[in-house]
């Protein structure tokens, strides 16, 4: 269970995060929705430990991971697999390097083991035989599942997706669709996931929470949020150009003047 | 008035904010340098691409360093008929100054300026973010071995280009103002003292701290895509440069109150 009580982040006096409340249980699927920009990958690097919030706490398990000493939280991220927007590979390491980062770094499997669980997230991700390529040999597609296999290596039980059907092709990005509910489903992973692609938040999505101008706006299950009376949901769910949100920007795409 | 104190103000405290941060990193890696697991392998390959790729270029400056010396410096001993100094003063001001130095200009823009591009590219593309995730500290597994093979290579490449400097004030010496072989070479082994030695390897040594602390610090703090990465890189050059020059008078005059 993922816990977040009035948390407050700020950078150079932009306030990014305005006293959020969030709550994840165990094994459920929590999406977080907003527009770029607004704060979902702060949010999301608050729940590793990355960041820390200038005010309130973060607690996994019932632990307040951001008042543990080095040792205690990198023991607790061991627990966490975490999928970074863009992939985030190591890019002088191989692809069986990157996705065994943990395994090598950290514990004494040894070789042949690791190359097994390499092999079984890069399978569990739909890739094979690509584990020598490096990095950059690599289309976004590909690293973003390359990503994802080394987020799920060392069998995780908490799972955090930045935008994971972002850059992605739809049937791609259906199938990581597919992979969050089956983790979910088949291992009881506790999930959550940033995205402002509605087909997908909708289809992994035990809860939405929207997240907008620092603070969540609205939560509720995908029914309630597709129904939802609040302007500003509705814009966004619907992806409207003018509405509530927009107000104050002048949109005028396609509108030559 | 008031405006123009305020600035100072404002400018001081972003550079009281700079040192503190690069101190903050510089005692960080110390304590990481000693905290286990020590892997060997990395370093290894750093001190490859720090230390046997700059070979080619320092010998180039180093020799023509030599050669624009002993010509120099005949120039003036010409003058005062003590041709005799040439070899001396060629083999002191190489392994005292110019050697620790020039060899440190190199390496700062050559391995300072790449250590930032690196880690720079990997903080913006949050790299360095997933290596918290995955439970390696980013000091411990980027900046250590860059900092460990510095501190080694540095003055490992500073005594190479002293001897190739020494060789190159020797041609000249030799071929040109007819110092014989012997002569030159016992001249300059004469005046060369251990702690002339002691103080050029110290400076080396001072320099490799300056360039990984420096330029890991600007890769770690960069940001906004790939613009933010091509400025920390230059900023990484421009603040090493400074900051050794800057060491370099402070120990040279160190070591001349010491000297007394
Ligand atoms: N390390 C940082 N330093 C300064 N500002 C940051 C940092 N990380 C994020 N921000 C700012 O916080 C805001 C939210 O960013 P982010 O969480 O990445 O948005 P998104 O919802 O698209 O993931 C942005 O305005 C961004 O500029
Ligand atoms: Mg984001």
């Amino acid at each position: 269970m993922i816990e977040i009580i009035g948390v407050h982040k700020s950078f150079n006096d932009h306030k990014v995060l305005d006293s959020i409340d969030l709550k994840i249980e165990k094994g459920k699927t929590k999406v977080i929705i907003g527009r770029s920009g607004c704060g979902k990958s702060v949010l999301l690097k608050h729940m590793v430990g990355i960041l820390e919030p200038d005010e309130g706490t973060v607690k996994i398990e019932g632990v307040v991971i951001n008042k543990l000493k080095e040792k205690e939280l990198n023991k607790m991220r061991m627990k966490i697999g975490m999928l970074f927007q863009g992939g985030a590979l190591f890019d002088s390491l191989t692809v069986a390097q990157n996705v065994g980062f943990v395994l090598e770094e950290h514990t004494d499997t040894d070789k042949d083991a690791v190359r097994e669980r390499v092999k079984e997230a890069l399978s569990l991700v739909g890739l094979q035989a690509i584990e020598d390529l490096m990095p950059s040999e690599l289309s976004g597609g590909m690293k973003k599942r390359v990503a994802l296999a080394r987020a799920i290596c060392m069998r995780p039980e908490i799972i955090l997706y930045d935008e994971p059907t972002t850059g992605v092709d739809p049937i791609t990005a259906d199938a990581i669709n597919d992979l969050i509910r089956e983790m979910q489903n088949k291992l009881r992973i506790t999930s959550v996931v940033v995205t402002h692609d509605m087909t997908s938040a909708y289809k992994v999505a035990d809860q939405i929470a929207m997240l907008y101008q620092g603070k969540i706006i609205a939560e509720g299950t995908p029914e309630e949020i597709k129904n939802s009376n609040n302007q500003i949901v509705k814009q966004f769910v619907t992806g409207a150009a003018y509405g509530p949100i927009t107000e104050t920007e002048h949109l005028v795409f396609g509108h030559l003047k | 008035m008031r405006y123009f104190f305020e600035l100072l103000g404002e400018k001081s405290a972003v550079l009281f904010d700079y040192i503190g941060g690069v101190f903050r990193l510089f005692t960080d890696t110390l304590l990481y340098s000693f905290k286990p697991p020590f892997k060997g392998d990395r370093i290894l390959q750093q001190s490859q691409r720090i230390g046997v790729d700059s070979l080619f270029i320092v010998s180039i400056v180093a020799v023509f360093t030599g050669i624009i010396l002993a010509l120099q410096t005949a120039y003036q001993m010409q003058m005062l008929s003590s041709e005799i100094y040439i070899a001396n003063i060629v083999a002191l001001s190489l392994v005292r100054e110019l050697g620790p130095v020039l060899t440190a200009l190199i390496v700062a823009g050559r391995s300072g300026a790449g250590i930032t591009a690196e880690i720079g590219t990997m903080t913006v593309t949050e790299q360095v973010d997933a290596l918290y995730t995955l439970g390696s500290n980013p000091v411990k597994y980027l900046v250590v071995p860059k900092f460990l093979s510095l501190i080694t290579m540095l003055p490992i490449l500073t005594l190479y280009a002293d001897l190739v400097g020494i060789f190159g004030g020797y041609f000249i010496g030799v071929h040109r103002l007819g110092i014989t072989s012997n002569m030159y070479l016992t001249l300059t082994f004469e005046a060369l003292a251990f702690k002339d030695l002691f103080s050029g390897l110290l400076k080396a040594f001072v320099f490799g701290i300056i360039i990984s602390i420096v330029g890991c610090f600007e890769g770690l703090r960069s940001s906004g895509g790939a613009e933010g990465v091509g400025k920390a890189t230059t900023t990484s050059v421009v603040i090493s440069f400074v900051s050794i020059i800057a060491a370099d008078c402070l120990l040279t005059f160190i070591f001349y109150v010491l000297g007394q």
